[in-house]
């Protein structure tokens, strides 16, 4: 920022008023997203919810929910990636969230099994995306292993492919990557920690 | 190459200062609309914006436009009981102004977007030169006539001789 001309000094501040009020700011951002919406410039909208697993970041393009991150990947590196890799268009817009956020809120809350929602699969490719396809055949209360979740995408040795793509998952709770075990029984990794996968698994058996 | 940050960090990091501009240039009152329309005409442009673009000088430079816009507008429907700070004639700045900003309102436009530019937008005087036209020499220069007047006013609002407080505030404006 060399380039920058210098700030004002202390003589200066009232010549061009107070800064504006938080609040002003805010009701300036709201209308700026509604106009947004409106002129289909909005290509990301995203809002945090608070949930038993702690916060969780949801972002939706126009064709779906796109990604939902645990607070563990760092909510400001996830909107950069996501800047970078869907489109750096993106204001925190709730409204367009307000389905995603409730069927979340119902799941946690134990009065939800499946999500009804549209989903936007651009971030994930190839194999990985025929898992991510598959995971929801996965019912609410039970688990299947990473071998059979290989063999039903016809790809019985790849095992640790399978691994990766629920490890990559960009829409982890949605699609349940987390009913996906290690075929000894073990929980296995998972992108949220191993204690919210538990969490979890625990929730749906104990519905 | 820095990657592009998203668009909500850019309206959290420059909306006060583009309002405060705004404000400047086409007064409180219009002050929302060219906020508005700056921030969704930078929305719509900001995919194809370098990574390593001084977005701040960009906003202000749309901000500009908007505001040029609006009271060219504001002139068309030429309303008597709207007050449109552009459009405000050269007075010779008096005594009798008591508030600095509004003071900065009566400024010839130039030097009014050359202050406002410069100081409070934070641009090089190339970029306000970009943005006002003229050469960079010509927009310090409307900024440092501008700041004069100013100060002058300002000396005189004190109720100091212009060799006694005057001075002081001189020296505090221009740090």
């Amino acid at each position: 920022m060399t380039m920058t001309a210098e700030r004002p000094g202390p003589g200066f501040a009232e010549l061009f008023g107070p800064p504006p009020a938080e609040t002003e700011l805010a009701s300036l951002y709201t209308d700026l997203v509604d106009r947004a919406e409106e002129e289909g410039l909005l290509d990301l909208a995203y809002r945090t919810l608070e949930t038993p697993v702690g916060t969780l970041l949801l972002a939706a393009t126009l064709a779906g929910l796109v990604r939902v991150a645990y607070d563990s990947e760092g909510l400001d590196g996830v909107l950069d990636q996501l800047a970078h890799k869907v489109s750096s268009r993106i204001l925190l817009a709730p409204k367009r969230l307000d389905e995603a956020a409730r069927q979340l809120e119902q799941y946690f809350s134990g009065g939800r099994t499946s999500f009804d929602l549209p989903l936007d699969l651009r971030l994930s490719a190839g194999f990985r995306r025929s898992v991510l396809s598959f995971l929801p055949a996965i019912r609410y209360g039970q688990t299947a292993s990473y071998q059979f979740v290989a063999t039903a995408v016809d790809n019985p040795k790849a095992v640790r492919a399978v691994g990766t793509a629920c490890a990559t998952n960009p829409l982890p709770v949605v699609i349940p990557c987390h009913r996906v075990i290690r075929s000894d029984g073990q929980l296995g990794a998972y992108l949220g920690g191993p204690d919210i996968k538990r969490r979890l698994l625990d929730m749906e058996a104990h519905r | 190459m820095p990657a592009k940050k998203p668009f909500s960090e850019v309206v959290a990091r420059h909306g006060s200062t583009v309002l405060r501009v705004c404000r400047a240039v086409v007064g409180a009152v219009d002050a929302d609309d060219a906020w508005s329309e700056t921030f969704l005409s930078a929305l719509r442009a900001y995919p194809a914006l370098p990574a390593d673009a001084n977005v701040e000088a960009w906003l202000v430079t749309i901000a500009h436009r908007k505001a040029v816009d609006i009271v060219r507008k504001a002139q068309r429907s030429a309303k008597p009981v709207a007050e449109v700070p552009v459009a405000a004639t050269a007075v010779d700045l008096d005594e009798t102004e008591v508030d600095l900003t509004r003071l900065l309102s009566r400024l010839p436009e130039r030097q009014r977007f050359a202050v406002v530019y410069h100081y409070l937008g934070g641009l090089p005087y190339a970029e306000v030169a970009a943005v006002v036209g003229g050469s960079p020499e010509a927009a310090r220069r409307a900024a440092a006539d501008g700041i004069a007047k100013l100060r002058k006013a300002r000396a005189l609002n004190s109720g100091a001789s212009p060799a006694g407080r005057g001075a002081d505030s001189c020296a505090e404006m221009c740090k």
